[in-house]
Formats: structure tokens, C-alpha cells, sequence
């Protein structure tokens, strides 16, 4: 780790951007808290996944070389979620012919990204955070994010730091909440018969918060709990981790 | 073109091309050296050792082991344990020599008839080929010693283990088979055995027997 | 038997999630699995190690595919053996037919075989006068459902006891119909005693194979009940019938696969009865088939090879995917139309029957990566899944309207500049929509979303926005 203050890149990702900024905010918060200087480079917009997973290469790799290009020279790269953190760390070198240029930073890149959680325990060391967030909570673990990157203890590790948040795991946190990007909308049936199992395994262990750290699962989860009429707050881990209870829960009014 | 040059040609093709004979060697090295994996510890250990496991195995699906330490033993053994099943006092063995010498006479009013199981035969004995310490499991092989029907027909199957022949794990067994029968030769049937017959097929609930025997009842003679 | 209806997915999904009885039934499928191969799975400390040599095993033999079939073959004739080449479905049910009408075969008892599925046998034996009897009890239920089988090693997974017992009474009308069949093991009894009648007097055994072992020219199968050996020692002839990939070097390459695939299927160390044949009988046989028949099925696998599909063909069948999928548990088997369901499924139906034929499989994945987390093979499922979206990007097989949205945003987010306008206008858009309540119950173009839940609205300004604004 540098010595001097770590210049963070922060990957937006598009649905912070464009549905909750208040995650990005709350990222940036916890980063600079950690002693890193943020800055957001303008030219990125979407990491690719979309393209990616319903089979157009070209437009993904596309993306990935802007990607590439508009995080050169930070010594990392954080995004608050772990989808967008898997694509990047994951999939981008495999768009690119090993030994060639376009190869090699996509490595680079790779080992200097992180999803915010991951990056402030593995690689801040950061043991506490100093927020103050009443809620008795359950955690969702969102598919990339875990299988892809291994996050599992590391939100835990910092949420239980958190003065006020009381975590109850649920029955099958690992399992998909049934959003999966387009699927969620191509499929509606089953997307709908995974989130109601979901719902039903957050509802038993009485919590009135739901934390998770994507925004995708986070939104679909949401959405489904205020059709349904539940009082359950849905917050992203971010926004928890940063003591960021002015922000109404997501798809809440103030 | 047969099918079969069809299907092999389309093998080749797709296959990465290397020096033809360099591949052949490969194939025909691995298959001459059979060389073992990674053989798990859980077997691994002294005859007592391997005696825990194995009745520890058999016993958590149903089947039941005793050990005795004289041979001779066996046919009371049986005789008891045809008794206590409510079983007729009969049953079926093979032309295997280890059980034709035991003294049947000990076993009472214990009528053995001898060859392949018949619909109507409701107990048989078996002498094991070896057992697998590493997940409980009897190895049986196919012949007039130890005919094939007598593992699946009859609803109690009794076998006969020598604690020589109870091995940590497979791999030492095959070993024993190829001494026997030499290098890539094997008998018609190895049936591998690691308890009675079962089904989960209906709800997922276990129930047994399903086709093969509803019991099984390992003597292991030290 | 049943056809094809890979094409009617959705329409499978729809009626599979609205079926109660299969939903209550698949309820605790999925845990029941999952727990099982947890506790195998950290009973034995060498379990991960061993996956990764399963792999490479598989790698190695289809490398050299070729040659270990050759060597299967001569091993399988010099034990007296017989090997029939079948390129297509047809081909392999012309073999059988053959085999069967030689031993003037009027009834074939058969054991559990995925490959006798995907050739649609029974129905061809049947046209054919000759009547096939499934023993696996899960196949013998199917069977007389005239149903397919819904889970890989668990046919009747779909079903719930009632279910069965009425299957019974219907077909088994020589018997009581005062019997009391309430309790499951009053069923595996009858079954029991019908099918044992049929042990005993097929001429002819049909059963799959779980490998092949190039080494001694000997097919393994795997059964819990004794099914398959029962089916394949009581008539004069067995036949195997096995796809060319399940092609392995050695009796010890053959063990250490043999130790993850009871293990990732049910949680067994072993499965029951474990059996490797070898050609019919010997000299002094006094019991076993006297002719020994395999029959070795291509039908698109060769085609595979040397693609980024090859990894499929290291499937052992397990079924420890499906059991992992959050989608499979969801619908069940037979939504997915074809002989294999779930992750696996959705990987080589495509490769089987056409990706044209089956273009919504490798799309009703949310890509969770449970089925790769579990495989004992290691096979990269979603990426497979992945690829096979690819073909249909490449052919243009997905719908128009999905390919010209996701086009248009690659299109969009290609360029910052734009991307940002186009997003604040979005942004401010829809959360001027939301009115105030943080959320919309109704998006046009988005009614995939809002039938089943609502969509929370934007907060009014994208992060770059704010960004911008807060940092001048």
C-alpha cells in the first residue's frame, strides 16, 4: 500500500448513478475516512456486464477498453458493488489475447480493483468504522459478489462495528435473490418465485433492515417488499457503513 | 464409412493435432502404470482401525456387522442370525472352498444348498473378495465361487470377510484383483456392496429394501 | 413418449409455477439434496482435492478420446463383448432393436439410463412389440405416468406420495383395490413384488453406464436399489448403452470419480451397489448374461470437442447442479422440455438438439454460480451458458426488442459525454414520475419489472451530477 494517501478511482456504476447517488456518496465518505483521495473520472459510464451477459462481445469489450482508459494511474479502483467489481476484476482479461498490451492492463486493472467492502478490510485493514446506524439487520449476499470475489465476512466484519446495527443472518443469505440483470425482466415468473422465497427467509429473522451490497438485488428486493406493503427498510452497506440514515431506504420518500 | 469411422474420425478432427506417437505413448503409459489418486486418510490406519470404520459405515445404512475371532464360528453365527431375522433355517452359498469347509453342522438345523440364488432362496452367504474400510463396502466378484444372484436375489445377504481382505480403501483391491487375474483382466461382475437395498424415490423418503436384499449382515473374521 | 418442448419454455414456466402440486413437492427437493452433499462433502477433508483431480481425469481422456475408445473396444471384444457405433439417435435404437429381435426378445427390463431418454427407446421398443419395463422406481412411476424423467438421478422428484399411490391403483388392477397404500413403503413393496416378475423373466437387460473404463473394457453402473443389477444379470443378454464421453483410462481413474459422484448426488460416501461389467459370462459362470452388447452413442458429442463447450463433456450426472439452481428448484424439471434439466441441461440441450431449438435455456440463468460452485467436474456452467448467448447473439436469435435496448445502451454508454445527458434527463424523468413516494408502480417498457414488484425512483440527479455540483 502506498504510503502517502491512496488516490482511489471510484467506479460509479451505473445504477448508483442514475437510481441512488447517495451509495456513491456514502463510498466516497467511508474512503476518504480511510485517508484515501477520491476522485471519479468522468469518462466512465457502464462496466459491460449487460452486454456481456446476454452474449455481445464486441460492445463489451468495447467497454472494457473505456473502462481500462479511464482508470489508468489510480492505485485502485473501488465500485460499491460486487457484480460490477466481478466484471472488471473477473471477465476483462478474458476479452484480451494473453501477451498483448490491451491483456496486460486489463490485469493491472483487475488487481487494483475492489468492491468498497473488500477493499476497506483486505486492503485498508480497516477493523471499525465510527457510524452510528440503529437497525436490527439482515444481509443479502449478492451472487458476483461472493462467488466471484469472495465476499462473504467482510461487510459482516464492518457492519457489526457499526454502534446501533444488530445482524440476524437468514436462512439462504447466499442464495440469488432472483434479479440476474435482464432476467429479472425476461423471466418475470421465476424472478418472482426466487424474491418470494427471499422475502420469505428476510421476513423470519424479524428484521427491519435489509442490507446488501449491490444495488441490483437491492432494487429488485425493494421493490418487491414495498408491493407487498412491508415495512422493511432496504439500505446498501454503504450507505449503512457510513452512518448515512438521512437518505431515505431505496424506493422510500422522505 | 461405418459408423464407427465416422465418429472417430470426427474425434480426430476436432482434437488438438500433436506428433501421433507422442499421444499414443501417453495413453498407453497412463494405462499401464494405473497410478492411483489421492486416496482419502479415513481408511487409512491398523485392522482395528479399519474394523471401526467400516462397521461404523454399514451400520449408519442399515446393514449390521459382528466380528469373531475363530472361523469356525460362522455357521452358528449364521444360524443366529437367520433365527433372529425370522428366517428359514437355509441358506444359499456358492462353490467358494473357504465356505465349503466351514462346519456347517454348527449351525444346527442349518440346511446350506449350493449355486446360483434362486427366486424362492430368502437368505444367502457370501465370502468377500475384500472389504473397503473407506466407506463400508464389500467387494464381490462374479464365478461359481460366488455366484452374482447370491448378492441381489435373496432378501438377506450375509457375507463372510476375512480381516486380511479388509482394506483402508478401493485402490488396494484392485491391486489384489490384478494379482490374481493379471494386468487389465477382469472377472464378468465386480459388485461393489455398502449396505441393503434402498430407495428414496418416492417424497425423498428412505425405505428399504427396494429391489436387492432388505438386509445385509457382514461377519468380519479376525 | 413425450416430445420436445425446449421451444415452449415460457409457457412451460408459466404453468410449472402456477402447478401447486409440483411446487409443494419441490419444496424440499432442493434443501434435502443441499444438506446431504454439505455433510458428505465436510465428512471428507480431501473432497475439493479430489474435484480437481476428477477434472483433470475428464481433460485427459478427452484429449485423447479417440484412442481410448479404440482401446475400450479391442478390450471389450477380446472379453467377448460387443461394440456397436450409433452416430444418431436412430442408429443407436436400430441397434438395439436388432440386439432384441436376435433374442426373440418379447419384454427388456431397464435400468436407469439418461442416453435411453434422449433416443426415446421404450416408445421405439413398444412400436416394435417388444415391451420395456423401467426398474428404477422413480423410471417405473415416470413410466406409467407416460411422463419423462424430471430430475437427473431423482426421476419422480416432481411428484408427491398421493400422486403415486393413484398411478398405482390406476394400472395395477390386479390387485386389492381395498389395499391400504397411505404409507410410502406399502408402495416400494408393490413395486417390489411386480417388478421382480420382471426380473426374472426379461430376455433381455437394457441398462446406462456411468463410465467406461478403456483399461478393462468394463461399463460401471451406480444404483441405490439394485435395480440395474437385477436388470442386467438375470437376462442371457445386457446391453450398455453409453455416450462416447464416458470414456475413462483406468479402474483407479474410474475410483477417484466414482468417490465425488455419490457424494455430490446424494450425499452417499457410495452408492449402494456399485457394479463394473465385463463382457458375459465366463467359463464356470454359473449365473450372469451370456452376451454382453455396448452401444456407443455420438449424437453431437464429437461436435463438441475441441469448442468452448468441451468442458460439458466432463459431466458425471450427478445432478448436483440442479439441485444448487434457484431456477430449477423454481420449475422443475420438465419445464425445460427436453432429457436434461437445469444448469447442465440448459448447457447441452443446446449442443444436443440446435441452440435454435432451445434459445431459452442459456437464458433462464441469473448466472448465481451456485451450479459451478458445486460441480464436481468443475465445469464453468455460467460461462458456458454464456457462451451459448453469444451463438444467439451471433445468429440473431434473441428478441428484437431486447437485442435493440441492450444495443442502445452499449451504444449510449460508448459515449460519456452523451451517456451523461441521457441519464440526468432519465433520472429527473422518473423520479418526477415517482411524485414524491420513492417509487413507481408502473414504467413503460418496463411492465417485466413492474408486474411483480415496484421500481424505486432515481433520487433526481445522477452521481455525476452531484459530483460536479458539490466539488465547484
Amino acid at each position: 500500500m502506498p504510503e502517502s494517501s491512496p488516490r482511489v478511482g471510484l467506479f460509479v456504476t451505473c445504477l448508483v448513478d442514475m437510481f441512488r447517488p447517495s451509495v456513491g456518496f456514502a463510498t466516497v465518505k467511508l474512503l476518504e475516512d480511510a485517508g484515501c483521495t477520491v476522485e471519479v473520472p468522468e469518462a466512465q459510464t457502464c462496466c459491460g456486464q449487460p452486454a456481456y451477459n446476454s452474449g455481445d462481445r464486441a460492445n463489451a469489450r468495447a467497454l472494457a477498453l473505456q473502462v481500462i482508459e479511464a482508470f489508468k494511474g489510480y492505485d485502485y479502483v473501488v465500485a460499491p458493488s460486487g457484480s460490477c467489481g466481478g466484471m472488471m476484476v473477473k471477465h476483462y482479461p478474458e476479452f484480451f489475447e494473453p501477451g498483448s498490451t490491451e491483456h496486460d492492463e486489463a490485469l493491472d486493472l483487475a488487481r487494483r480493483t475492489h468492491e468498497i467492502t473488500s477493499f476497506l478490510t483486505r486492503v485498508l485493514k480497516v477493523e471499525k468504522v465510527g457510524a452510528q446506524f440503529p437497525a436490527r439487520a439482515t444481509y443479502h449476499d449478492s451472487c458476483s459478489g461472493l462467488r466471484e470475489l469472495g465476499i462473504r465476512n467482510e461487510p459482516r466484519k464492518l457492519l457489526a462495528s457499526v454502534d446501533g446495527v444488530s445482524l440476524r443472518e437468514m436462512t439462504d443469505a447466499e442464495v440469488c435473490c432472483g434479479f440476474g440483470g435482464t432476467f429479472c425482466v425476461k423471466y418475470p415468473g421465476i424472478s418472482d418465485k426466487m424474491l418470494e422465497k427471499k422475502i420469505r427467509h428476510i421476513e423470519a429473522t424479524g428484521a427491519d433492515t435489509l442490507i446488501a451490497g449491490d444495488l441490483g438485488c437491492l432494487m429488485n428486493m425493494a421493490g418487491k417488499l414495498k408491493r407487498m406493503g412491508s415495512p422493511i427498510k432496504v439500505r446498501h452497506v454503504a450507505e449503512v457503513l457510513a452512518g448515512d440514515h438521512e437518505t431515505p431506504p431505496i424506493a422510500e420518500a422522505k | 464409412m461405418s459408423a464407427r469411422e465416422m465418429i472417430l474420425g470426427r474425434v480426430r478432427a476436432k482434437l488438438p493435432k500433436g506428433p501421433e506417437g507422442s499421444r499414443r505413448e501417453a495413453v498407453e503409459r497412463r494405462l499401464a502404470e494405473h497410478a492411483p489418486h489421492l486416496i482419502p486418510a479415513r481408511g487409512q490406519g491398523d485392522i482395528e482401525h479399519r474394523i471401526r470404520v467400516f462397521t461404523e459405515m454399514m451400520l449408519a445404512v442399515g446393514g449390521t456387522v459382528e466380528a469373531v475371532d475363530d472361523i469356525n464360528e460362522v455357521p452358528h453365527h449364521v444360524a443366529e442370525y437367520l433365527r433372529g431375522g425370522n428366517l428359514p433355517a437355509v441358506v444359499r452359498r456358492g462353490a467358494d472352498a473357504l465356505l465349503a469347509r466351514l462346519p456347517w453342522h454348527r449351525g444346527g438345523a442349518l440346511e446350506v444348498t449350493e449355486g446360483p440364488a434362486v427366486d424362492a432362496d430368502r437368505a444367502s452367504i457370501s465370502h468377500a473378495f475384500a472389504g473397503i474400510a473407506e466407506s463400508g463396502t464389500i467387494v464381490q466378484i462374479s464365478g461359481a465361487d460366488n455366484p452374482t444372484t447370491l448378492n441381489f436375489l435373496p432378501e438377506a445377504h450375509i457375507v463372510v470377510l476375512e480381516a486380511a481382505d479388509l482394506f483402508a480403501s478401493y485402490e488396494e483391491a484392485w491391486t489384489k484383483l490384478r494379482a490374481r487375474l493379471g494386468e487389465g483382466n477382469m472377472p464378468r461382475t465386480v459388485n461393489m456392496i455398502s449396505g441393503p437395498s434402498r430407495t428414496a424415490d418416492i417424497e425423498q423418503t428412505i425405505v428399504r429394501p427396494a429391489h436387492g436384499p432388505k438386509n445385509m449382515h457382514v461377519i468380519i473374521v479376525r | 413418449m413425450t416430445e420436445m418442448s425446449t421451444i415452449t419454455f415460457k409457457d412451460n414456466v408459466t404453468k410449472a409455477l402456477a402447478d401447486d402440486k409440483l411446487q409443494f413437492a419441490m419444496t424440499e427437493t432442493g434443501p434435502r439434496f443441499i444438506a446431504k452433499r454439505t455433510k458428505a462433502r465436510e465428512a471428507l477433508p480431501e473432497f475439493d482435492a479430489l474435484r480437481d483431480q476428477a477434472r483433470d481425469i475428464k481433460d485427459h481422456v478427452l484429449d485423447h478420446l479417440d484412442i481410448y475408445l479404440e482401446t475400450y473396444e479391442a478390450k471389450v471384444k477380446e472379453t467377448g463383448g460387443h461394440v456397436h457405433w450409433a452416430e444418431t439417435p436412430d442408429d443407436a435404437r436400430a441397434a438395439v432393436l436388432e440386439i432384441c429381435r436376435k433374442a426373440n426378445a418379447k419384454m427388456v427390463t431397464k435400468g436407469k439410463s439418461m442416453i435411453s431418454e434422449e433416443i426415446d427407446l421404450n416408445q421405439h421398443l413398444a412400436a416394435n412389440g417388444i415391451v420395456p419395463v423401467e426398474t428404477d422406481l422413480g423410471e417405473y412411476i415416470i413410466q406409467l405416468r407416460n411422463e419423462r424423467p424430471s430430475h437427473i438421478i431423482a426421476p419422480a422428484v416432481h411428484l408427491t406420495r398421493d400422486q403415486v399411490e393413484a398411478d398405482f391403483r390406476r394400472v395395477h388392477t390386479h390387485l386389492d383395490p381395498k389395499r391400504d397404500l397411505t404409507e410410502i413403503p406399502a408402495l416400494v413393496e408393490e413395486a417390489r413384488a411386480i417388478l421382480r416378475q420382471k426380473y426374472l423373466t426379461a430376455d433381455v437387460g437394457i441398462t446406462g453406464a456411468n463410465f467406461l473404463i478403456a483399461e478393462t473394457g468394463t461399463s460401471i453402473i451406480v444404483t441405490n436399489e439394485g435395480n440395474g443389477d437385477l436388470t442386467q444379470t438375470l437376462p442371457k443378454v445386457h446391453i450398455v448403452l453409453a455416450s462416447i464421453e464416458k470414456l475413462v483410462p483406468t479402474l483407479e481413474d474410474a475410483t477417484t470419480i466414482l468417490r465425488v459422484l455419490a457424494r455430490s448426488a446424494t450425499g452417499q460416501d457410495f452408492s449402494n451397489y456399485t457394479t463394473f461389467s465385463t463382457g458375459g459370462r465366463r467359463p464356470g459362470d454359473p449365473d450372469g448374461p451370456v452376451e454382453y452388447h455396448v452401444i456407443l452413442l455420438d449424437n453431437g458429442r464429437a461436435n463438441v470437442l475441441g469448442t468452448e463447450f468441451q468442458d460439458m463433456l466432463r459431466c458425471i450426472r450427478c445432478g448436483a447442479c440442479l439441485n444448487h439452481c434457484p431456477v430449477y428448484n423454481a420449475v422443475g424439471g420438465h419445464a425445460y422440455g427436453w432429457v436434461y434439466p437445469g444448469p447442465i441441461g440448459s448447457v447441452v440441450t443446446p449442443a444436443l438438439v440446435g441452440i435454435e431449438n432451445a434459445r431459452h435455456l442459456p437464458n433462464a440463468s441469473t448466472f448465481c454460480g451456485r451450479c459451478e460452485e458445486v460441480c464436481p467436474m468443475r465445469i464453468p456452467i455460467p460461462k458456458m451458458l454464456r457462451h451459448w448467448r453469444e451463438k444467439e447473439f451471433e445468429r440473431h436469435l434473441q428478441p428484437t426488442s431486447m437485442r435493440w435496448g441492450l444495443g442502445l445502451w452499449a451504444w449510449i454508454a460508448k459515449r460519456p459525454a452523451l451517456y451523461r445527458k441521457a441519464t440526468a434527463l432519465a433520472s429527473r424523468v422518473l423520479a418526477n414520475q415517482a411524485v414524491g413516494k420513492g417509487r413507481l408502480k408502473k414504467v413503460p417498457l418496463a411492465s417485466g419489472w413492474t408486474e411483480f414488484r415496484d421500481l424505486p425512483a432515481p433520487q433526481g440527479k445522477t452521481f455525476h451530477q452531484m459530483w460536479k455540483e458539490r466539488r465547484s
